[in-house]
């Protein structure tokens, strides 16, 4: 029966050429400018860690002193940490794993003679990092928990800095230069890019792209004056970028892996405590406290830039007027068959068989927007790839957004038939077959 | 034209005609809303940073320890005064649309309980303050005793030169010179009022504080070196910036120099807005598009419905309408449809509207949007059944007598 009704729709497609190229080509800009837009979406609010995100927990404290007329952080907590509460999280030990974090921006000078010198972006952190957040190693490992403290000059950099400096060859045990100090490199990842960078938001990095390129012990690189990108003082003295542990101000931010909701919510109350605790021992003003799953953090810091989520809102806008505009030009194209559908009716056809012939017509008229679209979304998707945006290297279309764009075709086409299809069964055929 | 022979006719075709009035409805919200996202976008690329940026070029160095920062600068400042052509050079933290703001919430009493924002500080050394050409409209331009040394990121006691925009914001309706300022511990005393002086990042803390922006004169120093600011004429200024980036790396051989921020000033304002166009662009491409689908739309059900009542045409052709009169009931068809629809469309535009404020930092959509949307949507709807219409005009009366 399929197949017969595949020859009518394709028939009656091909009697009245013009219509069905307009619908198509209204439907496969739809289809087109929403599956473009999406991909974009979805690829910059998806979750940057996905065996892991569940597992992973950032803490909020506020660390505005009592002895302050007010606290200036308003409604919203403070994004990041000062060092004396993050340390005291840390050696605190509650979690599973937990480390702290900043970013930098660090010279680096090649070895060789002509090298000219570069800057690259670094994470400054402690040792439960790769394992944490599951850095996979290429050569060598990350230093120990020991390390953290003994201001070791050692470093792990990332498989595209080992690329530029070394060719790619195991580069664990040579030295590198970075803000005119040589570190040891004890570890080389493999490519490792989580998007987006969750545990860059207010570090002051990129949320997206490919990564930083050196890691290193928090209290070594600090030693060797390494000071973060990002430091916010809420004391009434200026920071002294080079004595920050005791600054007024915050630069860390603080993760932490628990695996079930049980300790999760122990932790919440650790956590709780503990600024209590520092109420109580005159150190903060407000006991409040934050604790958040990555994608919630992720989501309350509105991470996807407002442009992208515009633009999906503008395709989605876009592809509702096309559907709309299909569903009129099929209803004209079926109201102009009332004979035909009388005669069948007549002859025989159920309202059942009526329904089905235009719905299996409609649904041609998806699939082909949809392939069409899908062309109109490469082609988004190539001009997406040339705008200067920290994304634009990423957006490719990946197989569930290939079928995906069937499935968006072949629903809205089938929505845009559901209409034309219901008017078409309902022909009465006796007045139909009068006429002519 | 008789308008209730149409309203009949369109009664017994009530689905087809809802359907378009509900595209053109939405046509007109997306419409209304994506012009005036584009006015927007374009009144965002259009704002005054107060210097002249035809003029003006940055030099950034990196890299560089900071006990070398005396030494760099003069350096810098001797070595790039040479290039032939280059007018002035000066030690100054950010340009306009450079980057790297210096930003410090400040509050206008001392104990600092009274915060009028986050603003954006320019340290500027001798002769920035005359070669970024900021007019001044209040005060007296910096003498030369006025540059002072920095101790953190600016002087800590200074006299500081303020945009109009963010004096109006600290003291609204009162004469900001001589008013007082402090971000914790520092204190600064307005000299002088500029035009215009935008952030080195404009519209990072939202539209209303583009121009939240503070000219303090320092004198260059340790904390106060690697980024130069550089005027020629506008002519020259492109080949004084290439001369000037490659004397670079014979004046300071062990510096990094950003090639990202060593730009003319004009070319970072290019930069700087390059998404804000590309935005536009888009704007455009979807209101392109959505106009043109909403056309085809009506060219296909118009076209059908013109076939549909070849015979009812043939008729009123025999009984004496002219061309003139089918082609007037076509065109007052799709007049009253487009209206149907445009009456929607507004409220849908206000409803879409407050969505997008909610989400964005929005104004409301000014009223005028929608009779310009209107005149828009039936300008289209008119083209767009003209062809059709022409089509049934053409229909001869003797098509009447035949039975088809």
């Amino acid at each position: 029966m399929f197949a017969y009704y595949l020859d009518l729709a394709l028939r009656s497609l091909r009697r009245n050429k013009v219509l069905t190229m307009l619908m198509v080509l209204a439907l496969a800009l739809g289809i087109g400018a929403t599956i473009t837009t999406l991909t974009v979406l979805k690829l910059l609010s998806g979750d940057p860690l996905p065996q892991k995100s569940t597992q992973l927990f950032y803490p909020q404290l506020d660390p505005y002193p009592k002895d302050q007329p007010f606290s200036r952080s308003g409604k919203k907590l403070p994004w990041l940490m000062s060092y004396v509460d993050a340390m005291n999280l840390l050696h605190a030990r509650k979690a599973q794993r937990q480390a702290v974090m900043a970013l930098s921006q660090v010279k680096v000078t090649p070895q060789a003679q002509d090298g000219k010198a570069f800057y690259a972006d670094g994470v400054l952190t402690t040792s439960d990092f790769f394992p944490m957040f599951d850095a996979p190693f290429q050569y060598g490992a990350g230093w120990a928990s020991a390390d953290d403290e003994s201001r070791e000059q050692v470093v792990v950099i990332a498989g595209f800095l080992n690329d530029k400096l070394f060719g790619g060859a195991n580069s664990v045990g040579r030295t590198i230069r970075i803000e005119d100090h040589d570190f040891r490199i004890i570890g080389v990842l493999r490519p490792w890019a989580p998007q987006p960078r969750f545990y860059a938001v207010h570090l002051g990095g990129r949320d997206y792209g490919k990564g930083e390129a050196v890691f290193m012990p928090l209290q070594g690189a600090r030693a060797d004056g390494i000071t973060p990108n990002t430091v916010m003082s809420y004391g009434p003295e200026h920071t002294d970028m080079q004595h920050l542990e005791t600054a007024q101000s915050i630069w860390l931010g603080l993760w932490v892996q628990l695996s079930s909701a049980d300790e999760a919510s122990a932790y919440k109350l650790f956590l709780a405590n503990y600024a209590q605790q520092q109420v109580a021992l005159g150190r903060f003003q407000l006991s409040r406290v934050a604790f958040w799953d990555l994608m919630s953090w992720l989501r309350n810091e509105q991470v996807v830039p407002d442009d992208v989520r515009l633009q999906a809102g503008l395709a989605l806008g876009f592809l509702l007027i096309c559907v709309v505009n299909t569903v009129g030009l099929l209803l004209a194209k079926c109201l102009r068959r009332s004979r035909e559908i009388g005669v069948r009716r007549a002859l025989g056809a159920s309202r059942g068989a009526i329904f089905a012939q235009f719905m299996v017509e409609a649904g041609i008229v998806g699939v082909a927007g949809g392939m069409l679209g899908l062309g109109f979304a490469e082609l988004g998707l190539w001009g997406i790839r040339h705008q200067p945006a920290q994304y634009a290297s990423l957006a490719h279309l990946d197989l569930s957004m290939f079928l995906f764009t069937f499935l968006v075709a072949l629903v809205s086409s089938l929505i845009a038939g559901l209409l034309p299809a219901w008017r078409a069964c309902v022909v009465a055929p006796a007045p139909q077959l009068k006429a002519s | 034209m008789q308008i209730r022979p149409v309203l009949s006719a369109l009664r017994k075709h009530r689905v087809a005609t809802v359907l378009i009035a509900m595209e053109i409805a939405l046509a007109c919200a997306v419409l209304c809303n994506a012009c005036f996202l584009i006015a927007n976008r374009v009144q965002q690329i259009r704002i005054h940073s107060g210097v002249d940026e035809r003029a003006l070029a940055a030099i950034k160095l990196t890299g560089f320890d900071e006990k070398d920062g005396v030494d760099l600068n003069a350096r810098v400042l001797s070595g790039l005064a040479t290039i032939p052509g280059m007018r002035s050079v000066s030690v100054i933290n950010a340009v306009p649309f450079g980057g790297s703001p210096n930003n410090a919430g400040i509050t206008t009493d001392a104990a600092g309980k009274q915060f009028a924002g986050v603003v954006n500080f320019y340290t500027g050394g001798p002769g920035s303050f005359t070669a970024l050409g900021l007019r001044l409209i209040a005060g007296r331009a910096p003498q030369d005793d006025d540059y002072q040394p920095v101790v953190h990121f600016v002087p800590d006691d200074a006299l500081v030169w303020v945009s109009q925009s963010l004096a109006e914001h600290a003291w609204p309706g009162v004469d900001p010179i001589g008013k007082e300022f402090w971000v914790g511990r520092p204190h600064f005393r307005v000299a002088g009022v500029v035009a215009n002086l935008a952030r080195p990042s404009p519209g990072e803390g939202g539209p209303s504080t583009i121009e939240w922006s503070v000219f303090v004169p320092s004198q260059p120093g340790a904390h106060f070196a690697g980024t130069y600011l550089l005027r020629a004429s506008p002519e020259e200024l492109s080949r004084v910036l290439r001369d000037a980036r490659a004397a670079i790396a014979k004046i300071a051989p062990d510096a990094v120099l950003e090639t990202a921020t060593s730009q003319s000033v004009a070319s970072l304002r290019e930069t700087f807005f390059q998404q804000d166009r590309t935005m536009a662009g888009i704007l455009l491409g979807v209101i392109a598009a959505m106009l043109l689908v909403t056309a085809l739309g009506i060219v296909g059900l118009a076209s059908f419905w013109v076939q549909q009542r070849r015979r009812q045409i043939g008729i009123r052709r025999a009984l004496g309408a002219t061309r003139g009169d089918i082609l007037g009931y076509f065109q007052t068809e799709n007049f009253l449809i487009v209206t149907f629809g445009i009456v929607l469309g507004m409220l849908l535009a206000f409803a879409l509207n407050l969505l997008l404020m909610t989400h964005y930092e929005l104004p409301r959509l000014p009223l005028y949007y929608l009779p310009i949307g209107a005149l828009i949507l039936w300008g289209l709807g008119q083209l767009a059944v003209l062809g059709p219409a022409l089509r049934a005009a053409a229909v001869p009366p003797v098509v009447a007598t035949r039975s088809v």
